[in-house]
């Protein structure tokens, strides 16, 4: 069907997307590629200097950058292994014949309609906080001392918040892969005798993997960015105990002014992204052709 | 399932679903009935759960704080404005991928989707520079072009896949009829087109309104929309719950609703299509 006149049109119409992205990709990265060379601090402008790979060497071997790293990865397995594994129960719930069930799945996926830094203030205040919060209470009611979440276990508290913040997303998509699964299979599975844990291992999740490797893959995209959540509850605190590199990157920027450790920081970022996109972009490849 | 469960089993997955379902929704259950409280009752241990005195002070407090209808405003014009302005640029490029592929379409559309994985770290220091170079930090209209920027891979893949339903015959029987191009996409496409284009302005009105790494960083009050002023709140000198509660529950509200309107696109949006 594509004709000439039609071809070069269709050049015309994707050029404009082609262009801008490209343009959104590319000047930004150079940039921030040329400034991670160059020793330059928006506190002293007009005193930049090239300085190679020194900002790399700087910030790979700060402390700081070891902590935010292994927070990183944390945090993103943390909620990953969470969401992934309740996602899973709670699509197999949600797909069982039950009373309410519209209403009961609404009441699920809610938590990913609600902005990031409201939850987690909400989190913060209302239910975390060790004097007034509501955990507070309930930890007072059955006798046992409150827990400072955020002061005594911020990255962990973080993780929870996050993760229920995701949960509905693995659930929502979980559900819809569920939906697409033979039921006859599942009766002769039946009726040749398999329990409930046979039926899940050999027959559910398997169905599940391609859209559970979805799932995975791009959450981590997502939380690989966790930023509010951070900003609001923890500011990266206590110390660098919940500094993630998104944060790491955001600090030496935007407050510290250091624009050459933070580009040295962001490409460290993009490098990492990148290693999980890889992945991603190949399975999504596969799955274009089918 | 499609044989008969027996009812005993339905009641135990009704009270099981439904203690589950609340759990999870608990949280904001819990700021909805916070911001029916009064500051003191907000805080007060033990708390009360519906047996207080209900209020509507926080949501008049919050709507008549000067600066409020202004972050509204800033949250609507720049989740509909740049969600618009991607549909403009997405959709003949959309619409181009699904109709006239090469052999080059898919890796194009492969290597759109590669920029949105490009984390906003990496680019921060740039935008922000340029931004102030040219005068665009705390304006609506860096925003609306940031978040535009931001999405339109997302967009630019959902509508192709909506796109890629519509069966190509009916556009070459127009073709036969003498429909020209505008025509085609004017009078063949774009009614069959609209469902998909909806959704897809929903889901991306969804995510804009929540994005938190470029508002909060690109603003500071002026241009600042709802997540950045709900941020404000996050001083250790503004405990006013109550006030936080009310102002949380008017900026979840509409997306919420939004949210479940768009489950099945939801899954599809975010996705990109490989589930369906």
């Amino acid at each position: 069907m594509a004709t000439d006149h039609t071809r070069t049109a269709a050049r015309w119409m994707t050029a404009p997307s082609i262009i801008l992205l490209l343009a959104w990709m590319i000047i930004p990265l150079a940039m921030t590629l040329y400034f991670s060379t160059l020793r330059y601090n928006l506190l002293m402008p007009g005193m930049e200097i090239f300085v190679g790979f020194e900002n790399y060497a700087y910030f790979l071997t700060e402390p700081a950058f070891i902590t935010a790293f292994f927070n990183t990865l944390i945090m993103v397995g943390s909620v990953l292994f969470i969401t992934v594994c309740g996602g899973t129960l709670l699509a197999i719930l949600m797909d069982q014949p039950f009373w309410g069930q519209t209403i009961v799945r609404l009441l699920v996926i809610a938590p990913f309609f609600v902005m990031p830094v409201v939850s987690a203030l909400v989190w913060k205040n209302l239910l975390m906080h060790p004097v007034n919060g509501l955990f507070a209470f309930m930890a007072q009611s059955i006798g046992i001392e409150p827990f400072d979440f955020l002061g005594q276990a911020p990255l962990a508290s973080i993780i929870l918040i996050v993760s229920w913040q995701w949960l509905p997303f693995a659930t929502l998509i979980l559900l819809t892969a569920l939906q697409s699964l033979d039921q006859e299979q599942q009766e002769a599975a039946e009726m040749d005798g398999a329990g409930i844990f046979s039926k899940f291992f050999y027959i559910t999740l398997p169905h599940l993997s391609r859209a559970i490797t979805v799932v995975i893959l791009i959450e981590t995209i997502f939380l690989l960015s966790v930023f509010a959540e951070i900003l609001v509850t923890t500011n990266g605190g206590p110390g660098n105990a919940s500094t993630t590199l998104t944060y790491l990157v955001y600090v030496k920027a935007l407050l510290q002014f250091d624009v050459g450790s933070a580009s040295a920081g962001g490409i460290v970022a993009v490098i990492l992204a990148n290693i999980v996109a890889f992945f991603l972009i190949r399975i999504l490849g596969k799955n274009l052709d089918k | 399932m499609a044989r008969a469960v027996s009812s005993r089993r339905k009641i135990g997955f009704t009270i099981l679903g439904w203690i589950v379902g609340f759990l999870i929704f608990f949280p904001i259950l819990w700021t909805i009935i916070a911001s029916f409280k009064t500051e003191a009752e907000a805080i007060a241990v033990p708390p009360s759960f519906i047996n207080f005195d209900w209020t509507l002070e926080n949501y008049i407090t919050v709507n008549t704080r000067s600066d409020y209808p202004l972050h509204v405003m800033n949250s609507v014009v720049i989740s509909v404005g740049s969600t618009i302005l991607a549909l403009c640029i997405a959709i003949p490029a959309a619409w181009a991928f699904a109709f006239s592929p090469t052999k080059r379409t898919k890796d194009v559309l492969m290597w759109m989707l590669s920029t949105k994985m490009l984390p906003a770290v990496g680019v921060l220091v740039p935008i922000y520079l340029l931004f102030r170079d040219w005068g665009l930090l705390d304006t609506r209209t860096g925003l609306v072009f940031v978040l535009c920027m931001i999405n339109l891979p997302i967009i630019i893949w959902m509508l192709y896949t909506y796109f890629r339903e519509i069966p190509v015959d009916i556009l070459e029987a127009a073709r036969m009829d003498g429909a020209s191009l505008p025509k085609e996409v004017a009078y063949v496409l774009l009614p069959m087109a609209v469902p998909g284009i909806a959704s897809t302005m929903l889901l991306n009105i969804i995510l804009a309104w929540n994005e938190a790494f470029w508002t909060l960083n690109l603003t500071a009050s002026n241009a600042a929309p709802l997540t950045a002023f709900i941020a404000s709140y996050s001083s250790p000198e503004g405990l006013f719950w109550a006030k936080l509660s009310a102002a949380s529950t008017l900026a979840i509200a509409p997306i919420l609703i939004m949210g479940w309107f768009s489950q099945k696109q939801l899954v599809r949006g975010l996705t990109f299509g490989a589930v369906k």
